[in-house]
């Protein structure tokens, strides 16, 4: 018999080789208590948290939880069911109201999670024939959405706008596409050139689709994202975006202006085949997209706070991921995995919590201290995590 | 371009990719023979589209396994 978990054999020793040097496993830590959107305790001690993408802190909103313990209440716990049949409550239509609303478009439809969100709208719009360009550092939702479609599959270079028009130009006349790009790229955190992208892409009569899941809340003036930042929300057919970062809860969704996008309800299979979200979480969801419209003071205070520590690791000798802060993610390069393990486990018994990212999460086998900074971070607390960087990079030998 | 110009302008093509030296013949493979990663095929992907003026979708990509499909494939796609 072939054992078919022998496909695993070559991680399974990486990771026993990592472990065996004493290193506390990078991932499988445990939050014991929460105490704030920045701060929890793990293995007894109290930590700042740098690696939730909580961007704008609304998790422990007061009135996003007054939101969801009256909907536990009103609703009880689950729906049990698909949105098709008896899994929309009024709160999953309010929900996609406060979308509609919060990006000023036609159409909103929610998913149980964002991963979902990009599988089902990806594989559901392009389809036997149809062409999808997409940027090759695309999120795992992105190319899991390629897969399960039957579309032909086209990558080109990240970020590089000569190497999307080529591709383009080339695909046969009249056959459909589909441009699918991140406003974000949540491992280096780096911002894509929307603006001149869109515009090939519309020249060429593909259809866009741009995810914004770690803009949202946050760039932009009214916090839609990097198409708002660069003036072509308009252009984009398709926004995916998840509230699992800044709305603070769960679930992803699909705004759109096509006067067709309403069928999508009834064709999409990983909206159709799955139990809708829990009415307390699409509650929380909309309260906090409704706050989120109003939040440009926390805009602006997370915005010193990327500048700060991006300057502030810079000066102390580390290497990022951007030469210039341009989100809320700072990525700081590690040497190798070893030395990545070394430096993560220093952080955490300094008291912070950063993500450590690696292949294939990561482009060209990188190994990244990925940290995301939250609007409810404070000043003080931001140069307390720089000279926590400063020990551990010291006592590790990186910087 | 018939299948020999064409094998001659993708054998011109691999030299700078093929950086252990590798011996090619049609039935080298390049996951197990190459030993390339994600990003060095995307990038040789690229290089064959230019020169050739085509497009290789991942689709089709997964069906060439050895460097003789590859000539196949780039010499058909050619029309």
């Amino acid at each position: 018999m072939t054992d078919l978990f022998s496909k695993f054999d070559g991680l399974i020793e990486q990771r026993r080789a990592l472990l065996s040097t004493g290193v506390t496993d990078p991932f499988n830590l445990v939050m014991e208590k929460v105490i704030s959107p920045t701060v929890a305790v793990c293995n007894g001690r109290e930590t700042i948290l740098l690696g939730t993408y909580n961007y704008m802190g609304m998790t422990f909103d007061p009135d996003v939880i007054a939101a969801g313990k009256q909907a536990l209440d009103e609703f009880g716990s689950g729906t049990t069911g698909s949105r098709v049949l008896n899994g929309t409550y009024a709160g999953h239509r309010a929900v996609e109201d406060a979308l509609k609303d919060f990006y000023g478009m036609d159409h909103a439809m929610v998913f149980s999670t964002g991963y979902q969100a990009n599988l089902g709208i990806i594989s559901t719009m392009a389809g036997k024939g149809d062409y999808i360009v997409l940027d090759i550092d695309s999120h795992a939702s992105i190319w899991d959405g390629c897969k399960m479609g039957d579309a032909e599959v086209v990558p080109f270079k990240h970020n590089d706008i000569e190497a999307m028009e080529k591709r383009l130009k080339r695909i046969p006349e009249g056959a459909g596409k589909l441009v699918v790009l991140e406003g974000v790229y949540s491992m280096l955190g780096d911002i894509a050139p929307l603006k001149e992208m869109i515009a090939i892409a519309k020249a060429h009569g593909a259809m866009v689709l741009v995810d914004e899941a770690h803009s949202m809340g946050f760039i932009g003036p009214n916090g839609r994202g990097v198409a708002e930042d660069q003036g072509v929300l308009d252009q984009v057919d398709f926004v995916i975006g998840t509230f699992s970062k800044s709305v603070g809860t769960v679930g992803g969704f699909c705004v759109s202006n096509h006067p067709k996008f309403e069928i999508l309800r009834l064709v999409c299979r990983p909206y159709v085949f799955t139990a809708s979200l829990p009415p307390s979480v699409v509650h929380t969801a909309s309260t906090s997209i409704r706050k989120l419209m109003h939040a440009a003071d926390k805009r602006a205070h997370l915005w010193e706070n990327s500048k700060t520590l991006h300057a502030g690791l810079t000066s102390r000798g580390f290497k990022l991921g951007t030469e210039t802060p341009q989100s809320a993610i700072i990525s700081v390069i590690m040497p190798d995995l070893e030395r990545g393990a070394a430096m993560w486990e220093a952080l955490l018994h300094e008291g912070l919590y950063v993500n450590l990212a690696r292949p294939p999460a990561t482009p060209a086998g990188m190994t990244l201290l990925r940290c995301s900074l939250c609007a409810a971070h404070s000043a003080e607390q931001v140069q307390t995590i720089i000279g926590m960087f400063e020990r551990a990079g010291k006592a590790v030998g990186i910087i | 371009m018939d299948r020999a110009a064409t094998a001659a302008k993708i054998a011109e093509l691999i030299e700078p990719f093929n950086k252990k030296g590798v011996a090619i013949t049609e039935a080298t493979t390049f996951a197990g023979d190459l030993e390339w990663d994600s990003l060095t095929v995307m990038d040789f992907v690229a290089a064959i589209e230019d020169e050739f003026d085509i497009i290789i979708s991942m689709n089709q990509q997964a069906e060439i396994e050895t460097y003789g499909q590859l000539i196949d494939a780039v010499t058909k796609l050619q029309g």
